[in-house]
């Protein structure tokens, strides 16, 4: 079973050195004990580019699809084999890189 | 046996067997859409046959192998299941360690834990644990909480969908868990109580008995699958010393009668008794108490005392010490600051419940609670200002006429 944890944050900026030193352990970890699928962090979402190109003409729109204060700014897919381990894992995530994090699972 | 008999035994199934044939199924088919309707058809399908055929002499196994037939059946019908279904159903292990808890072989445990998990939002808690755990009615539950039966069925449904989808999964926390995960379930039940106790809406019964003896009743089972939990054993109690009283809370005027003014006569003295019992073998524990275990230990000095004038209100005073210790929570610091006034008086009490203004401005008790101080220190015109203000906040129908008559009866 895997899941996305997907960090929310409200500010712009990158993680601190602090904070990446951390999310380095806990992604060793994720390795290390295969629950590690994937994960990255992501640009503000002003580099954010919409294309909807359901219409046949490709509609370019600058900017992210929803303008909202909180955003996502990175993430992990995990594997875990149900739900209270996915969310013991994303408590330790919150904690490493010390933002929000939404448990969310793959169907 | 008569008609009436066997309706009794089917309300007594009921009661004792829904949450064991839905823990059951649940275990067995791993999905709890397919273990809620299997089990409600196996209830059905005993109030058709049981006045004919006679109650079977094992009400339970009856029902569990009815409800098994049916949901096999119900499997039959939705073709084969692929591998992806197979892997959605609910995750339970039959290979965990055994849990140092002693009676978790139950099933239905897993089932007021998996109702009561925390990823699920405090309404929903509620709403599902009273249909899978309690057996009530969508139509039952929604009547309850005032909301209309449709939008019910949809939480429900959408809860059953995220224990599916998300893997919630169907097992009692692990023993480093448990505390926290208890304490959980047990503010569901006491939630459940209390909207039964202090009904909210303006149509509203005041009191609606429905709820409160269903959480009494949960919280026996709780309390029977976790014998050894003290704050399980002290939430009972508390509701039972609280139940104890309804029969004298609201006045045939519709009005809500406060503890000093209440018929003592009139309370229930076999709940009494067994309130009173739970809290002296807790006391006898030697262990320390959580909040439910003090609220019950306050309850029982209240209920102690014949006549208001006897209680023992230092008693009372040193269990809310206690008490704001663990629940540093501004509602707890306001019942406290009642006791207050009765041993120092209300003008101390009156000078430790301004402190709370800031949080507690949004709460009708914090305004009730003044005004009655106001009144008492004979400052009439600011008590009227604060009784306005609690009824206009007050959501329960016989607490606001009993707000209104104090307002009413004041001076100037």
């Amino acid at each position: 079973m895997q899941y996305l944890l997907s960090v929310i944050f409200e500010e712009d900026g990158r993680a601190t050195p602090e904070e990446d030193a951390a999310i380095d352990v806990f992604n060793d970890r994720l390795v290390a004990e295969g629950r590690w699928v994937f994960a990255g962090g992501l640009g503000a979402p002003t580099t954010a580019t919409v294309i909807d190109n359901r219409g046949g003409e490709t509609l370019v729109t600058d900017g992210p699809f929803v303008e909202s204060k909180e955003f996502l700014a990175g993430f992990w897919i995990v594997e875990a084999a149900d739900l209270d381990v996915a969310l013991g894992l994303a408590a330790e995530g919150s904690r490493a890189c010390n933002r929000k994090v939404e448990v969310r699972p793959f169907l | 046996m008569t008609a009436s008999d066997v309706h009794d035994a089917i309300t007594r199934a009921h009661h004792e067997e829904w949450a064991r044939v839905v823990a059951a199924l649940t275990r067995r088919f791993g999905d709890f859409d397919v273990a809620e309707e299997a089990a409600a058809e196996a209830f059905a399908a005993a109030v058709e046959r049981w006045p004919a055929d006679g109650v079977p002499p094992n009400p339970g196994a009856w029902l569990t192998l009815t409800a098994n037939r049916r949901a096999i059946d119900r499997v039959r019908r939705e073709g084969k299941r692929d591998d992806r279904h197979r892997e959605a159903l609910m995750r339970y292990d039959d290979d965990d360690p055994p849990e140092p808890l002693g009676a978790v072989g139950d099933e239905r445990l897993r089932l007021i834990f998996t109702c009561c998990h925390p990823a699920l939002a405090m309404e929903t808690r509620v709403a599902l644990t009273l249909r899978m755990v309690g057996g009530l009615t969508v139509a039952e539950i929604a009547r309850a909480f005032l909301v209309r039966e449709t939008a019910m069925e949809r939480r429900i449904t959408r809860a059953k969908a995220k224990i599916k989808d998300a893997r919630v999964p169907y097992r009692v926390p692990s023993a480093a868990d448990l505390p926290v995960r208890l304490s959980g379930v047990l503010a569901v039940l006491y939630l459940v109580f209390n909207e039964g106790y202090l009904a909210t809406g303006p149509g509203a019964d005041p009191v609606r008995p429905g709820l409160t003896a269903e959480a009494i009743r949960l919280t026996r089972l709780v309390g029977a699958l976790l014998p050894g939990d003290g704050e399980v054993a002290g939430l009972l109690a508390l509701m039972l010393l609280i139940e104890a009283r309804r029969p004298a809370r609201v006045s045939r005027t519709g009005e809500l009668v406060t503890l000093d003014e209440q018929d003592r006569g009139a309370w229930d003295a076999a709940l009494v008794a067994e309130g009173h019992r739970l809290v002296r073998e807790r006391l006898a524990s030697g262990e320390a108490p959580g909040r439910y275990q003090i609220l019950a230990a306050i309850n029982a000095v209240h209920t102690s005392a014949r006549d208001v004038r006897d209680t023992d209100w230092s008693q009372v005073v040193a269990l809310y010490d206690q008490l704001v210790r663990l629940d540093r929570s501004p509602v707890a610091a306001l019942n406290r600051a009642v006791a207050v006034a009765e041993l120092d008086g209300p003008d101390v009490a009156l000078a430790a419940v301004e402190r709370l203004g800031g949080d507690l401005a949004g709460y009708h008790a914090f305004h009730a609670t003044r005004a009655d101080l106001l009144r008492r220190l004979g400052r009439s015109g600011e008590a009227r200002a604060a009784y306005e203000t609690a009824i206009e906040l007050a959501g329960n129908s016989a607490e606001v006429a009993a707000l209104t008559r104090r307002r009413d009866r004041l001076a100037g």
